[in-house]
């Protein structure tokens, strides 16, 4: 399990986090909500051992997606999931079909990324994360390019995944969404830790911090 | 990467077994045939110069064949660019460089194997300039341009020894050297090249996974726990010892690295560690059986001498480009 304390990051001069400090939980499903440029995927990349003096967590447990990458070449959507394998060095069918049929895109096994639609293509790339079977899930906006319906289908399943005993940390935008399936809320604002609350109580702390209403949707949340 | 008894099957036009098997098989054939076709006739000759003549030249074609084809698969997996060769990172013009200055100060012609000697010291000079120039971030694209910028300077380089050639027969010997071929090579120059290309070759092979994870981005690489710029580093080392032994021995011989993984894409699929061994083998069987045609053109045309076998492989090769090109356009 991988955690920050205290953790501060300077890249090209310009401060981006100020002493962080997060533990996530197994059996957690934390959401890091903030408006564009708080430092939120600085976190979850920090937490992944991808920036300099961050974590350094072992890859056959500490999974992470990025955000939306295109892949480099016309992969099927089969192959992609497999490539959650390479940590462990093997290629075992029964984790990929596993991961496939949680994503809801077994269907597509055989069919190249490059062919299908966006949200199939981002279901594929959480899949990868699901075939490595890790105890911590780090991941930057996996429901970007989602329809409502596959957003909370997305939010359920990890959800679903935390309380089967994994970690799983999810950066999202709308802090609304979040309240609805994470059990904490954590708040970035300007490379800071601004709130670490009951998801029950994110939406009061954000409208401190944000200077937003409660029940005001986050597409009001200021831009620096 | 390890494939269990329940490993994920890849969905492809051929089993990868099937195809490696049918590869290995056409490569016995085309150096089999090699062996059998001389510069001057078809058919079996003596001993002497089977061993002296065809052999070197037939296992040279195949060592680097594989060395040129494997190395673009791998180039191309890693700088995730379908257009990557070893020529693209200024190995081979390195090496044509340490070549020419070895000839240029006459040390070829006191000693023969100087002027191979001198390509490999060039292709290793040339790395570690690459490796310099690329920084310690070793990023795709940085290395593209330090690969640029390298090519460049060589290619400088060998253009002022040529307006200071000492006289016009060692012109005419450098400018033939730089096209490229295999003639004339005896197995000194296969001691000499096989221990770097069987070298570098290992090293490449072992890249599958570090190229695949680097399909889906440099982050995702490293939380995979394949860093891209240790894969970047392996890659350039590999494709410096198996591309720039070649270039080495056998001057420049292009097009080989380009084509060859593309040829293999239709038939097993865009993921990079999947087209490492049918690209090496179908490097060897292209090049050997791109010498053995350059080899009957005397034979089958009217004229005196045979072309070298560096203008063969540009001749195919670039047409082949813009079919590539035309096919990436949207």
């Amino acid at each position: 399990m991988t955690r920050l304390d205290r953790f501060s990051l300077t890249l090209g001069g310009r401060q981006i986090l100020r002493e962080v400090t997060l533990h996530p939980k197994r059996g957690e499903l934390l959401a890091l909500c903030g408006p564009n440029g708080a430092g939120k995927t600085s976190i979850l990349k920090a937490l992944a051992g991808l920036v300099p003096g961050g974590a350094r967590p072992d890859p056959r447990h500490v999974a992470y997606l990025a955000q939306n990458t295109p892949p480099s070449w016309a992969l099927t959507v089969g192959q992609i999931a497999t490539l959650g394998r390479i940590p462990h060095g093997d290629r075992l069918a029964a984790p990929v079909g596993n991961a496939l049929r949680r994503c809801g895109i077994e269907s597509l096994r055989d069919a190249r990324i490059d062919r299908i639609s966006g949200g199939e293509a981002r279901r594929a790339m959480l899949a990868r994360v699901f075939a490595t079977e890790p105890g911590m899930f780090l991941l930057d906006e996996p429901t970007a390019d989602l329809d409502p319906a596959a957003c909370h289908a997305i939010l359920r399943l990890l959800r679903e995944t935390a309380e089967a005993g994994a970690a799983v940390v999810v950066v999202l935008h709308a802090v609304e969404l979040a309240t609805e399936y994470a059990h904490r809320i954590v708040l970035v604002d300007q490379g800071r830790i601004a709130a670490d609350c009951p998801a029950a109580q994110a939406l009061a702390a954000a409208a401190a911090i944000f200077g937003m209403r409660a029940g005001v949707g986050p597409r009001l949340l200021p831009n620096p | 990467m390890g494939h269990g008894r329940d490993a994920v099957p890849d969905k492809t036009t051929i089993d990868a077994r099937t195809l490696t098997v049918w590869l290995a098989l056409l490569l016995v054939c085309a150096a089999a045939a090699s062996l059998l076709i001389g510069d001057g006739f078809v058919g079996p000759a003596s001993g002497l110069i089977t061993m002296e003549i065809r052999l070197p030249r037939t296992l040279l074609a195949v060592l680097i064949g594989g060395a040129l084809g494997l190395s673009g698969a791998v180039l191309q997996g890693a700088l995730r660019n379908p257009l990557a060769d070893p020529g693209l990172l200024g190995i081979t013009p390195a090496a044509g460089l340490g070549a020419m200055i070895a000839f240029y100060w006459g040390l070829a012609g006191q000693f023969a194997p100087a002027l191979p000697m001198g390509g490999l010291l060039g292709a290793g000079l040339g790395l570690t300039c690459l490796l310099g120039l690329g920084g310690r971030g070793l990023s795709g694209p940085s290395l593209i341009l330090a690969g640029v910028a390298l090519s460049a300077l060589a290619g400088a380089l060998m253009s002022l020894a040529l307006t200071l050639a000492p006289n016009p027969f060692a012109l005419a010997e450098i400018t033939f050297w730089l096209m490229g071929g295999l003639e004339d090579r005896a197995l000194s120059h296969v001691a000499m090249a096989a221990p770097p290309i069987l070298l570098g070759v290992t090293l490449l092979l072992r890249l599958g996974p570090g190229l695949d994870a680097l399909t889906l981005g440099e982050d995702t690489a490293a939380s995979l726990g394949q860093p891209p710029t240790r894969t970047l580093r392996h890659a350039a080392i590999g494709c410096a010892l198996a591309a720039g032994a070649s270039a080495a021995v056998a001057g420049g011989i292009g097009f080989v690295g380009l084509v060859v993984p593309h040829l293999m894409r239709p038939f097993v699929g865009e993921r990079p560690s999947a087209l490492l061994g049918p690209s090496l083998l179908t490097g060897a069987i292209m090049l050997t059986l791109a010498d053995m045609l350059v080899r009957m053109v005397p034979l089958l045309l009217p004229v005196s001498a045979a072309p070298p076998l560096g203008v063969l492989t540009a001749l195919v090769g670039a047409p082949f480009l813009v079919r590539i090109a035309r096919r990436m356009a949207p």
